[in-house]
């Protein structure tokens, strides 16, 4: 028996999402009695799959190093293989987007039943019952899994990264033959050194009430300032004023901050069902009765035009002291 | 060469979600149900992929597991465009449940291309289209924002941690699709809703599965706190607020 965690790398490290869903993962071998094993497919270096090991990982399966892209058919035998080899009964996926990916193509393979969006550890064991997201953030239900093997995708932000320890992973070479799917990458955009919507702490977003794509400045100029990310509500990236993947909310993404600061957004039951997990809400709203307040934590009723030079400036001022 | 849509119903994503029977069961009392948005976006993307093909696409198709009560929504996709339609006679328990059942409507009405959305705004199980890839052993893409045809091989575009992807893949083809794919989904005009009543909609008995998981209890998030408004010449005292007392920034 173990249970086997799918280990994302991102560019061959393993960032945030992964050191979430390893310490998820031994909090729940604690509980079975049993370890953790990860499995890396793609391109890591040897001190970098040692490091899961200070999350809790015994051993780690280095696999097919030839993959640049998600192959999802490919990846999920060699995950498949890797849950024969390890006895795995449970297996554990990051809640990013390939991770979301591989884990109903591991779970059909294996015929297991999956739970997606797993917000807490579970409440029981034998049977399986895990708290998950629902109705796109307006609820959580309790599910249960019937089958012996089990497959789970955590939600990012929903359980911390551990304190990490002094282990060492265990890494074993394990090369599966799999066949590559007839897919092949023509291109791909990358933007360098920003901070991810679903990783990040802290989220800046704009909505409607900032009139067009010239006042987002104002907001990239505070995310920056604060180390977060820019979001934005479904009527800005409707319009083209920001990209789709800004987008916060039940047809975009769904997050959990710590802190998630939204401008002239008014507070769309959709908007606030992708924000509800945020721990924090500051609200700027030159509207005092917008629904946003109703969510929100701190609000200010003011224009943003006023209101967010102000906030940087006073924040800047903090940050010097 | 056919493309088959797979679709379901949804509370209208304005609903205020409410349990009842111990928080056992939604109450559907009141709800407005709707074609499940990235599916509608789907549907919106296929039919521009088969006007745009040049009689390359013979047809779309959508398929729906769920009780005869879902037929509205069937209709309102054939009023958008669809040209025929297929409902699985049987209640949508779960993800591999319902998957099994369109795996079994794609093998026996050999579509090429198959496109599901990436999640669906009730049970969130973002589950269906993979596990059914998985089922087919099709080529098979996430999170995938834009699509099109080119010769007998799909191009698409799909949304990759910080970035996106172009990639090339070779039919037979699922795609699991996200916001972008396209930006409003297609509204039916009179026409269409007047064509949609004698258009094809074959009803097709479950093939013989259990399901793997079952929500047993619902519960809503807890409320919050009152707000703690503050004046709009008062940013300062917010954000000392935020800094020394809240510890946030």
């Amino acid at each position: 028996m173990s249970v086997l965690v799918y280990a994302e790398n991102r560019d061959g490290l393993f960032r945030k999402a992964t050191l979430e869903l390893l310490s998820y993962a031994a909090e729940m071998a604690k509980a079975m009695n049993t370890h953790v094993v990860a499995i890396a497919i793609g391109c890591v270096q040897t001190d970098e799959l040692v490091k899961l090991g200070q999350y809790g990982a015994v051993k780690v399966l280095k696999s097919n190093p030839d993959f640049n892209i998600l192959d999802i058919k490919a990846f999920a035998k060699i995950i498949v293989a890797a849950v024969e080899k390890e006895q795995a009964t449970v297996i554990l996926f990051p809640g990013s987007i390939n991770g979301s990916a591989l884990a109903p193509a591991v779970a059909a393979r294996l015929k297991a039943g999956l739970v997606t969006g797993v917000v807490a550890l579970p409440t029981s064991f034998d049977p399986l019952v895990v708290k998950k997201m629902v109705f796109t953030g307006k609820a959580f239900a309790a599910t249960k899994v019937t089958t012996p093997v089990k497959v789970l995708t955590l939600s990012q932000n929903s359980f911390g990264v551990a304190e990490p320890g002094t282990g060492a992973a265990v890494v074993e070479e394990f090369g599966v033959e799999a066949a590559k799917s007839a897919i092949s990458l023509v291109e791909v955009k990358k933007q360098t050194g920003k901070v991810l919507l679903t990783d990040a702490e802290i989220v800046v977003s704009g909505g409607r009430g900032l009139k067009g794509p010239e006042n987002f400045g104002l907001i990239e100029e505070l995310a920056e300032l604060l180390g977060a990310a820019t979001g934005c509500s479904r009527p800005v990236s409707d319009e083209g004023w920001r990209p789709h993947s800004e987008h916060v909310g039940q047809t975009g993404k769904i997050i959990a901050p710590v802190l998630y600061i939204a401008c002239g957004i008014s507070g769309a039951i959709q908007h606030v069902g992708g924000i509800s997990s945020s721990k924090h809400i500051v609200a700027v709203n030159n509207d005092k009765d917008a629904p946003i307040f109703d969510v929100a934590d701190y609000g200010i009723v003011g224009d943003f035009k006023t209101v967010l030079p102000e906030m940087i400036a006073a924040i800047r001022e903090v940050k010097a002291k | 060469m056919k493309i088959l849509v797979c679709i379901s119903e949804v509370p209208d994503t304005t609903t205020k979600i409410r349990f009842t029977d111990g928080n056992k069961a939604l109450d559907t009392a009141g709800i407005q149900w709707i074609i499940n948005p990235w599916d509608e976006l789907a549907l919106t993307r296929a039919l521009e992929i088969k006007e745009a093909s040049g009689g390359a696409v013979e047809a779309v198709t959508v398929a729906t597991v769920g009780a005869a009560q879902a037929e509205p929504t069937i209709r309102k996709a054939l009023a958008v465009g669809a040209d025929n339609a297929i409902r699985v006679d049987a209640p949508a328990t779960d993800a591999w449940y319902v998957a099994v059942q369109l795996a079994e409507v794609v093998k026996s009405g050999g579509f090429e291309i198959v496109m599901t959305g990436r999640d669906s705004a009730d049970y969130n199980g973002a589950s269906v289209g993979g596990m059914l890839a998985a089922l087919l052993d099709y080529n098979t893409l996430s999170s995938v924002s834009s699509m099109a045809l080119d010769g007998g091989k799909i191009i698409a575009g799909r949304e990759i941690d910080g970035g996106t992807e172009t990639l090339e893949a070779e039919l037979p083809f699922l795609a699991v699709v996200q916001k972008g794919i396209a930006i409003e989904p297609r509204i039916p005009a009179m026409r269409g809703i007047m064509m949609a009543r004698t258009k094809p909609l074959q009803v097709v008995p479950p093939v013989d599965t259990g399901c793997l998981t079952e929500n047993v209890e619902f519960e809503l998030p807890k409320s919050r706190g009152a707000c703690r408004k503050f004046a709009a010449d008062e940013v300062k005292a917010l954000v000392d607020v935020l800094h020394n007392e809240a510890k946030l920034i």
